[in-house]
């Protein structure tokens, strides 16, 4: 049944698609940017700060709402995250400090951009290993598994580390890297001024899309003995995964024959796929597999009033970051 | 739970606050600065006001941007230090976090538009984004102030065993202190920002009389003189209403033992003889409830919040003065820039703005201890189970202190740059 519980879960869905699609991509151009070679490796580098210097204040905000509807939402949820997953967020949040500040000191500042720029490209690696090292171990249902041995015998490590810190959320942090370096370089060719920077990137992409290959291989080997809790209908997760594997084909393809406004949206077509796969996956649960979207809800006074404000805010947002997005994306000449 | 755990997670959120308030002052009055300046040169078509514009611009970048990732620390370390204020709190106060989180994505999404669309948009356009990133820095500010005026006088629950039964966000959002620390906080941030900006340009001008350092301290104090003579004001109405609502922190902020009528205040050592109870309650002799007269298990420390209200005050007071003699200086129609004890003055007030905020900070947060949501729940029962939390506060104060260093060189560089 759809009431205001799943209302709120499906727009904290769609922030967080919106926040990989676009914040996602940021970190994705910081990747590129500390793999950054050949020839016209500082073109490169300029051309991922000039693509993601006026937007990427914008599309962190994403998270933010992503954070806040949580908390609001589903306060339960937020509070368990935030306590068995205290030193991965740690460890993201010193990683999203760090990019944003080393971003604009890079830009702005009077010395030091060599290393700004380092401390820029390392940051943007480790933010999103840790954010999908995150979503993989909430799905292996070790968070919600955690949480109930606290204040028990259980120690230190079985509580705060081992729930992350295992080799499937791990393949799913190198995966979630992968993707947001492959979502940025089918980005940036359609961004790029000239073929040769275009090019570059091309290829970036194809070897991007081999590494979010065998990541998801990886991932997907890890995942039979971690995962078991992945209960979803066998014609839904065929329908899904049949979905995806036609989008990862398509952005391929694209990319190949050269259509990079084809590949970059089908890159994020794919990429919203695998998200929304996860979370139809875990369906009806927030934290599989005691913690369900149900349980974790607020009062239907604030989920009423959170709606409203949601929607509200949307009306605001829809047409200001349609006018960001149209002032500056709109750059490459025919 | 250990008590050095919970003086770690305190000392932590502490510091992310304190961290934060600074680059959200400037955040809420520096596009304000940045719109006016471009204003003027869209105006007078006087060169210097675009170059001060762009300057100004590139100051609001940096700082906006550390505002807005030590910002976003806050929002995570709710549930990473405080789990189980959030799980009660969260459907209450969780309103005004959603708004404020809307106001911040209309600040960067305006804010891209300023910085990167000069020569994109059109001139009204353009004005309009910088005035629109000033507009929701304000709103910001109010959604998150109100969040904190709940934490200290909390309305709109109804509590039972430690639980709340029933819950009116709408109401919380009208709590007692609501309009008060509003108020009190956005003309700090315009006082302090605005004094602080002009206090840097006095400094250069002391050495190097330029046009351009001329029209710059000028244009910040349009926004710093009237905050700072209006806080005063505001700060009345804030110790009345704490007075009134939080009889505690007023007794700890006089450092005030015995319940007294006519109650003295005093100020750097002086006594004003009954000048706290009319101060407190518009009456001379009216009575003011000492520290004696509540459990000693729920005063806050007294030499901190006592030394820090002192320390408010005394910053707010000679702001206030100096502004004062600026507008007099003004309104007499002689230059500021030419009256050098009135720039050294200036000069010298560049940091008492955000001391002052630090100090005010410490008074309403610390004040407000041992709880964290006033009379209904302690801070030592809302922190993390999660051990060791002397590691993460280490790491964020080293950060912390690296990003000052860089923040201070980088604008310190800007300042110096255009002479």
């Amino acid at each position: 049944m759809i009431g205001l519980p799943e209302i709120i879960a499906g727009v904290i869905a769609v922030a967080l698609n919106a926040y990989v699609l676009t914040g996602g991509a940021d970190f994705g151009g910081g990747v590129w940017d500390l793999f950054a070679s050949g020839v016209r490796r500082e073109r490169q580098r300029e051309l991922i700060a000039d693509s993601i210097a006026p937007i990427w204040e914008a599309n962190h905000v994403w998270l933010i709402v992503v954070v806040v509807a949580l908390f609001t939402g589903f306060p339960s949820a937020f509070s368990m995250l935030g306590t068995v997953l205290h030193i991965p967020l740690t460890i993201m949040l010193i990683g999203i400090v760090l990019r944003g500040s080393a971003f604009v000191f890079r830009s702005y500042g009077p010395y030091g951009r060599k290393h700004w720029g380092r401390a820029f490209a390392i940051a943007s690696v480790i933010t999103p290993l840790l954010f999908g090292t995150i979503i993989g171990s909430i799905a292996t249902g070790a968070v919600a598994d955690a949480a109930e041995k606290i204040g028990g015998a259980a120690t230190f490590s079985e509580v705060f580390v081992r729930p992350w810190a295992a080799a499937f959320p791990a393949a799913v942090g190198f995966f979630a890297v992968a993707l947001f370096a492959f979502l940025a370089a089918t980005y940036l060719t359609v961004d790029a001024q000239d073929e040769e920077l275009c090019e570059d990137f091309r290829i970036r992409g194809l070897a991007a899309a081999g590494a979010v290959f065998v990541c998801a291989a990886a991932a997907l080997v890890l995942a039979h003995a971690a995962a078991p809790r992945m209960a979803i209908g066998v014609v839904g997760a065929l329908l899904i995964q049949a979905a995806t594997a036609s989008a990862a084909i398509a952005a391929i393809a694209a990319l190949w024959l050269r259509h990079y406004r084809v590949a970059r949206l089908a890159a994020a077509a794919q990429v919203s796929l695998i998200l929304w796969g996860w979370m139809v996956a875990q369906y009806p649960y927030l934290i599989p597999p005691t913690l369900t979207i149900r349980d974790a809800a607020a009062p239907a006074v604030t989920l009423r009033l959170l709606v409203l404000g949601l929607a509200v805010g949307a009306v605001i947002l829809a047409p200001s970051l349609r006018y960001l997005m149209q002032t500056f994306k709109a750059r490459r000449p025919g | 739970m250990s008590i050095s755990d919970l003086m770690a997670a305190r000392a932590q959120m502490a510091l992310s606050l304190g961290f934060h308030i600074i680059f959200a002052e400037i955040g809420i009055a520096m596009p304000l600065l940045m719109v006016l300046a471009e204003w003027r040169w869209r105006r007078t078509g006087d060169a210097i006001y675009l170059q001060l514009a762009r300057r100004w611009a590139t100051g609001t970048a940096i700082l906006f941007a550390v505002g807005a990732v030590s910002g976003t620390v806050l929002s995570f370390e709710l549930g990473l230090l405080w789990p189980s204020f959030m799980r009660l709190a969260g459907p209450v106060i969780g309103i005004p976090f959603a708004l404020e989180g809307f106001a911040f994505f209309a600040e960067a999404i305006f804010l891209g538009v300023y910085l990167y669309g000069w020569e994109r948009v059109s001139p009204r356009a353009h004005m309009s984004a910088g005035l629109i990133v000033a507009v929701s820095g304000a709103a910001s500010a109010l959604f998150v102030v109100i969040v904190n005026a709940w934490m200290n006088t909390p309305a709109g629950v109804t509590v039972d065993a430690g639980r709340f039964i029933s819950i009116d966000p709408l109401a919380a959002m009208r709590n007692p202190s609501t309009v008060q620390q509003v108020v009190h906080m956005l003309l700090a941030a315009y006082a302090s920002t605005g004094l602080a900006v002009a206090g840097l340009h006095a400094a250069v001008l002391l050495r190097n009389n330029t046009l351009f350092h001329r029209r710059a301290m000028m244009v910040a104090l349009t926004i710093g003189i009237p905050a700072a003579l209006l806080q005063p004001i505001s700060g009345d109405t804030s110790a009345r209403a704490v007075a009134r609502w939080q009889p505690v922190k007023l007794a700890a902020m006089e450092s005030l033992l015995d319940t007294q009528r006519g109650a003295p205040l005093h100020l750097v050592g002086i006594e004003i003889p009954r000048a706290l109870s009319l101060l407190a309650f518009r009456d001379p002799d009216a009575e003011v409830r000492g520290l004696s007269a509540f459990p000693r298990d729920v005063w806050p420390p007294i030499a901190p919040v006592h030394v820090a209200f002192q320390l408010m005050v005394i910053l707010g007071t000679l702001m206030a003065l100096v502004c004062a003699w600026a507008a007099v200086t003004t309104l007499r129609r002689r230059e500021i820039a030419d009256h050098r004890s009135l720039l050294a003055a200036l000069a010298l007030l560049t940091p008492a703005g955000f001391i002052a905020t630090e100090a005010g900070w410490v008074v309403t947060e610390v004040g407000r201890q041992p709880w964290i949501i006033g009379g209904i729940m302690r801070t030592g029962d809302a922190v993390t189970p999660m051990p060791g939390l002397a590691v993460p506060m280490i790491v964020f104060t080293l950060i912390y202190l690296g990003l000052a260093a860089v923040v201070v060189i980088s604008i310190a560089s800007l300042v110096r740059e255009t002479t």
